[in-house]
């Protein structure tokens, strides 16, 4: 019993912290992925109206930070297609 | 111009329209000329806790559906003539709210106003967009439990979305109320500490309100905290609250807490 009355007397608050943590880092990492997933269609027809490209060379990734946000935009052209452009 | 003001959660039950009351009277009471709004379509509750709930004749949507002139509508406290109330309809429902509409009326009351408070309704649907769209300020209620943290992250990101001013690339100033704050339970551990809210939230702390029986007490009588018993110790949180919100830089005290932790209580910087 007594073991076991040890164990109620558990503080909860940082439970209650750490699941919040967890929750909260998923949850605005998930948020912003359909902002990432609209911009990446969007930023592909753009660049896909003047060069010919392959969609899985376009990344786009969303870093979130206290004060700013982060927006990392990676297209890879072909060579020939950037021939061609220029 | 007058500055917007809006009181949100995301979670019901936190302490919005308490918060809201009490705020707008504590900003009364020094002289502004303050109106709060209630965009709570369908359970309007402001004016009940104002006491003003007999005085209601027109609301916020005959004004916007042009049925009542927006003088009409709006309810002057019958303790503090710069504090004004503008109720929510009771009838209708959220639709009733359009965003033009909406958009009218806060650039009026704007022009006579100090501060326009928006007390908005729980969750994040349209009277809750609607509230905190034209907002320069937002309040953050908060009650240090996992559901309302949750919420309130929830709303912080809408904040920086769905506003005006972010739409103009702008910036919603935005500040956290911590209230129902219990620093017995916090200080055993059984409670999210003020520090851990604003670890996890990361905006400024705009003032801790304690857990206390004098929040019911005023609304039982229909009167604002700060208005019931000014000198309880929610009111003198609200009172510091709305002191920073003008802009007074104060150091936050803990409720309930010992003053002579001064590490503790001058430690801490203002929102």
């Amino acid at each position: 019993m007594s073991i076991f009355s040890l164990f109620r007397k558990q503080r909860s608050a940082p439970m209650a912290r750490e699941r919040l943590q967890v929750l909260l880092a998923h949850e605005r990492a998930s948020s912003s992925s359909d902002l990432v997933s609209v911009l990446r269609e969007e930023i592909l027809a753009v660049i896909a109206k003047h060069v010919q490209l392959d969609s899985d060379k376009v990344h786009v990734k969303m870093d979130r930070d206290e004060n700013v946000s982060i927006l990392e935009i990676d297209v890879e052209i072909p060579l020939d297609a950037a021939l061609q452009a220029a | 111009m007058g500055k917007v003001i809006v009181v949100t959660s995301g979670k019901g039950g936190v302490g919005k329209t308490t918060s809201s009351a009490a705020l707008g009277a504590a900003l009364a009471h020094k002289g502004d000329r303050v109106v709060i709004v209630d965009f709570d379509v369908g359970l309007r509750n402001l004016d009940l806790v104002m006491g003003a709930e007999r005085r209601v004749v027109y609301d916020l949507v005959n004004v916007i559906q042009g049925e009542a002139k927006l003088s009409q509508a709006l309810i002057r406290d019958k303790r503090l003539e710069t504090l004004f109330l503008l109720p929510a309809s009771q009838t209708r429902d959220k639709d009733a709210l359009t965003p033009s509409g909406v958009e009218t009326v806060i650039t009026e009351l704007k022009r006579v106003f100090d501060w326009v408070i928006c007390d908005s309704p729980a969750g994040i649907e349209r009277g809750a967009t609607l509230a905190m769209r034209h907002a320069d300020i937002a309040v953050v209620v908060t009650n240090p439990e996992v559901s309302s943290v949750r919420d309130s992250d929830r709303i912080i990101g809408l904040l920086d979305a769905k506003t005006v001013k972010a739409e103009q690339g702008e910036r919603v100033e935005k500040h956290l109320l911590l209230t129902r704050y219990d620093s017995n339970r916090a200080e055993r551990g059984d409670m999210l500490k003020v520090d851990d809210v604003l670890e996890i939230l990361s905006i400024p702390l705009i003032g801790i309100i304690p857990e206390s029986m004098d929040v019911l007490r005023a609304s039982n009588i229909g009167a604002p905290v700060t208005l019931a018993d000014a000198r309880s110790a929610p009111a003198m949180a609200y009172f510091d609250a709305a002191r920073r919100l003008a802009g007074e830089v104060l150091p936050i005290t803990i409720p309930g807490e010992k003053r002579g932790i001064f590490g503790k209580i001058f430690g801490r910087k203002a929102a």
